[in-house]
């Protein structure tokens, strides 16, 4: 009765969707329809929806090589550090559910560490943080940036939970890493306000389109959320893996 | 017909998302039909910003002349990853702690208040 409902109610709503999103306009296919007009603040025909401003100005006004790069550190910083708040709320949160109440009894045992798996990871290890601070570095020249660079350190973490079963993040050093990386992201957006400038604001020189010290801002912002969203993502597998004795 | 694959795909994963969150009584399953839903909804930002041919939105060594993709749905989306990820992580951690409280996380199970 309740699979024959459910599905029902799947089926409703896969007709309802299917129904709407087939006369929808086809993806790629809408543009041909747009059409150009002239922009007396810019003083040229152009059309001005807000994409096409980033992708035909987008490289000259931040001097970011990734446009999605500079859509999310500059044009839309503020909202990343609401997004960067949430993600530490949410860390916070599963801290605070699963540190709290360990039952008793539930200790597993320790066993010792995998040759193999201790073997492959200390070989293997290096190289994931170099390529997750690779990503985080080079995030206005390719794609990445700091939210996959931290994604692949935190992987790092979890090679060495699996490997070694004694490992435990030290959870005290973790959260100053993290709570440093947020507050420099902070105050580098506090820095433009001071300067005159609006709110994350670019105040560096943009360099030569094109290097690793170029953009201005950003590689430091991407550098910041990069530590923030590794340390952050550690400590909820460490929470849940059991966390510190 | 062929060239709505995309928007056909959000419609399908929607429903399967849905179905799992209706019938199961795993809380986990549950949380998994959750993030399907997500996923699907992250599917159809993407698909609205496609350009037909266009190229990822990064200057680095891009070919002359061709067309790039909306940035704006991309950097959307990348803040929803995020965010479904700290939702999901959130999620499963309450599965953990119902887990532990009732010994159970079926949802037929735990209904009863208990001490």
């Amino acid at each position: 009765m309740r699979r024959a409902v459910s599905a029902l109610l799947a089926l409703l709503i896969f007709a309802y969707l299917f129904g709407v999103l087939l006369k929808a306009p086809i993806p790629g296919d809408y543009r041909d329809e747009r059409y150009n007009y002239y922009s007396p603040l810019s003083g040229r025909e152009a059309n001005e929806s807000v994409p096409d401003h980033y992708v035909e100005r987008g490289e000259e006004e931040t001097g970011s090589q990734n446009i999605v790069t500079s859509i999310v550190v500059l044009y839309r910083g503020f909202d990343t550090l609401g997004e960067v708040t949430v993600l530490f709320t949410a860390a916070t949160g599963v801290a605070f559910l699963l540190s709290t109440q360990r039952s008793k009894g539930e200790k597993e045992k320790k066993k010792e560490p995998n040759f193999m798996a201790s073997t492959g990871v200390g070989l293997v290890l290096p190289f994931i943080l170099l390529v997750g601070a690779y990503i985080f570095v080079h995030g206005h020249l390719t794609p990445g940036g700091g939210f996959p660079g931290g994604a692949v350190i935190a992987t790092g973490f979890v090679l060495m939970l699996v490997a070694y079963p004694r490992f435990q993040l030290r959870e005290k050093k973790v959260s100053v890493v993290e709570a440093f990386s947020g507050l420099a992201f902070a105050v580098i957006g506090l820095i433009s306000l001071i300067m005159g400038l609006t709110f994350l604001e670019n105040y560096l020189p943009k360099g030569v389109a094109g290097t690793l010290l170029s953009a201005g801002i950003i590689p430091l912002i991407y550098i910041a959320i990069g530590f923030k969203v590794g340390s952050e993502l550690s400590a909820i597998v460490s929470h849940m893996k059991g966390g510190e004795e | 017909m062929m060239a709505n694959l995309p928007f056909i795909m959000v419609a399908l994963f929607i429903a399967i998302g849905l179905y799992a969150v209706l019938f199961k009584t795993n809380l986990i399953k549950i949380v998994m039909g959750i993030s399907i839903i997500e996923s699907a909804v992250n599917l159809f930002l993407i698909a609205g910003g496609y350009v037909k041919g266009g190229i990822a939105p990064i200057y680095t060594s891009a070919p002359e002349g061709e067309e790039m993709v909306l940035p704006t749905p991309q950097a959307l989306t990348l803040t929803a990853i995020v965010i479904g990820l700290a939702t999901t992580a959130l999620l499963l951690s309450f599965v953990v702690l119902i887990y532990r409280h009732y010994g159970s996380i079926d949802s037929r199970k735990i209904r009863g208040l208990r001490e």
